[in-house]
């Protein structure tokens, strides 16, 4: 369950960054992107996948969360 | 000579061969040679890793990089190195982190406080000196604003408390005191130290003044953060963001000051110099106040231009107006400047080994001059500064992670530089291989080379080393081949 930062970058993609690895990926696919809900399973750049708890409505950026790894 | 990406590789496994095979094979991941494609760096080189044993490392260590570089230069603090004497007294006043004021007034950056730890307060614990030592700071010192601890490594082996004297204390003297739990074991290098400094002044320092809205705010008010104001590198950028009509808030932490730390979040942008030491106080600062923050580099006309206009972006008209004025007002001076030490420098071969930031920010400057960066690494950079820096480099240039002092000297006697760019650690040894250095973490002792004023110094130093008539002289007279003359005394 590690810590983590969302963000949109500069070119506007959401990025996670894992605060204790400081290490930063884009995210490439996100479950729930749309209005209803917005989180669930994320797949970042590097290949790998995390899940999220889907927030009812999409949140304030940057949020920190702890996120599940895959 | 400039090597293809071939040549380097080649020369990273010719270097590589005196290793044993386990440690060759751990360092190979360390080196490579530039690809200005690659966007990530996480496959093709590895940093942030523990040093092997039985390599020279240019390290150095948690403490350095929180009581050092980030908490160092805060000046209306004292910040006291709890344990031996000896890491407060080595790190006092070596870094030239520029200061105004008085000392024991309004300054007490360069004062070393210390708890001196002897055996007995290893072996019964040293809360009780710390608490005394606060109150007696106090006592001395009343117009200190906040008082940090800066934990040496015996504090946290004997496991001492300094949360709970620091939250003690702080109500017996009604100030902030900070505890920073940088024990120098921590992590591989002074970028853990970095940190941890960012996450004290996180928890401890910001919030401190949320409730206090006195401070009235313009909407052109920015932050420096990441300029540790080296030979007053951040007044030289002060004075560019206040020509193009920007109010310069805060400064992080160069000639900085507690309540300037506080009152960052009424700032409407921050502007992040040194990325690696300071991305983490501006990841927070951006979710918790909503403050974006933006890197920019004032290394070099060309690089400072194109940041003073990213900069101006972010705002209305005028400023983008005012930007465009200043880079104007400034470019004969530049001109004149390019002008007259391109022709002395033109074609100069660079190498460069410095911590975590300037190996890629100052190429510009460099390259300003025309001259060519053929090597460029970093002691403590993580991946992200490693994606950073591909881009700036030429392809092929040889890339070294946390080079160790036999790579170092055996790269350059086989690339032959023209200049070498490091620290003081590097300074001698490349001096007696008749090689030009610059110390380019404090800047040899010169400074500042931030901003438009600072290139005209960076332009000057970089020719009086690279053509001091010193190098010429660096061969005994009987080894020098006879010239005309002696041949005609000789015959």
């Amino acid at each position: 369950m590690p810590n983590v930062m969302l963000r949109n970058n500069a070119a506007g993609e959401l990025v996670l960054y894992i605060t204790k690895k400081d290490h930063e990926e884009t995210v490439v696919s996100l479950e729930h992107a749309g209005p209803g809900a917005w989180g669930g399973e994320m797949q970042l750049s590097d290949g790998s996948r995390f899940y999220l708890e889907p927030f009812a409505q999409t949140p304030k950026l940057p949020l920190s969360v702890r996120v599940k790894r895959l | 000579m400039t090597m293809n990406r071939q040549e380097t590789e080649q020369l990273i496994q010719e270097v590589l061969e005196v290793y044993p095979e386990a440690t060759g094979k751990q360092r190979a991941k360390h080196l490579m040679a530039n690809d200005p494609t690659i966007e990530k760096s996480s496959k093709c080189i590895v940093a942030n890793k523990k040093a092997l044993p039985g390599v020279m490392t240019a390290r150095g260590c948690a403490y350095a990089g929180a009581k050092g570089v980030v908490w160092g230069p805060v000046k209306d603090v004292a910040n006291i190195s709890h344990g031996p004497v000896g890491c407060g007294q080595f790190s006092r006043a070596g870094r030239r982190n520029y200061i105004t004021g008085h000392s024991g007034v309004n300054v007490f950056a360069d004062m070393n406080f210390t708890s001196d730890f002897q055996e007995k307060d290893v072996v019964f614990g040293g809360d009780k000196k710390l608490a005394k030592l606060i109150a007696e700071i106090d006592t001395l010192f009343p117009l200190v604003k906040g008082i940090t601890v800066q934990s040496e490594c015996p504090i946290g082996l004997i496991g001492d408390d300094i949360e709970a004297v620091a939250k003690k204390s702080a109500k017996d003297i009604g100030k902030t005191v900070v505890p920073v739990r940088c024990e120098g074991f921590r992590g591989v290098s002074q970028s853990l130290g970095h940190h941890v400094a960012n996450d004290s002044l996180r928890d401890w320092v910001l919030h401190n003044r949320d409730d206090d809205d006195s401070f009235e705010s313009t909407p052109y008010d920015v932050a420096i953060t990441g300029d540790y104001n080296i030979g007053g590198d951040a007044w030289s950028s002060r004075v560019l963001m206040e020509e193009i009509g920007l109010r310069v808030i805060a400064q992080w932490s160069g000639d900085g000051s507690m309540p300037e730390m506080q009152t960052t979040r009424h700032a409407k942008l921050n502007l992040l110099h040194c990325y690696r030491s300071m991305n983490y106080i501006s990841r927070h600062l951006e979710e918790k106040y909503g403050i974006p923050y933006l890197e920019y580099n004032f290394f070099g006309p060309t690089q400072i231009a194109t940041s003073l206009r990213k900069i101006a972006s972010f705002f209305d008209e005028t400023i983008q107006e005012n930007a465009e004025r200043a880079i104007a007002r400034h470019q004969p001076t530049m001109e004149a400047i390019i002008a007259k030490y391109r022709p002395r420098l033109e074609g100069k071969r660079v190498m460069l080994f410095v911590g975590g930031l300037r190996p890629r920010h100052i190429i510009g400057a460099y390259e300003d001059l025309g001259m060519e960066i053929i090597g460029a690494g970093y002691e403590f950079a993580h991946n992200d500064d490693y994606d950073r820096t591909f881009k700036e480099l030429q392809d092929g240039a040889l890339i070294y992670d946390d080079a160790t002092s036999f790579e170092l000297e055996a790269f350059v006697e086989r690339l032959k530089p023209d200049l070498i760019g490091s620290g003081i650690k590097e300074k001698y040894v490349f001096h007696k291989m008749g090689i030009p250095f610059r110390q380019m973490h404090s800047w040899d002792y010169s400074g500042p080379y931030h901003g438009y004023d600072g290139f005209a110094i960076f332009a000057r130093d970089m020719d009086m080393t690279i053509n001091n008539p010193c190098w010429k002289n660096m061969q005994a007279p009987w080894k020098q081949p006879m010239n005309a003359e002696a041949a005609r005394a000789a015959a």
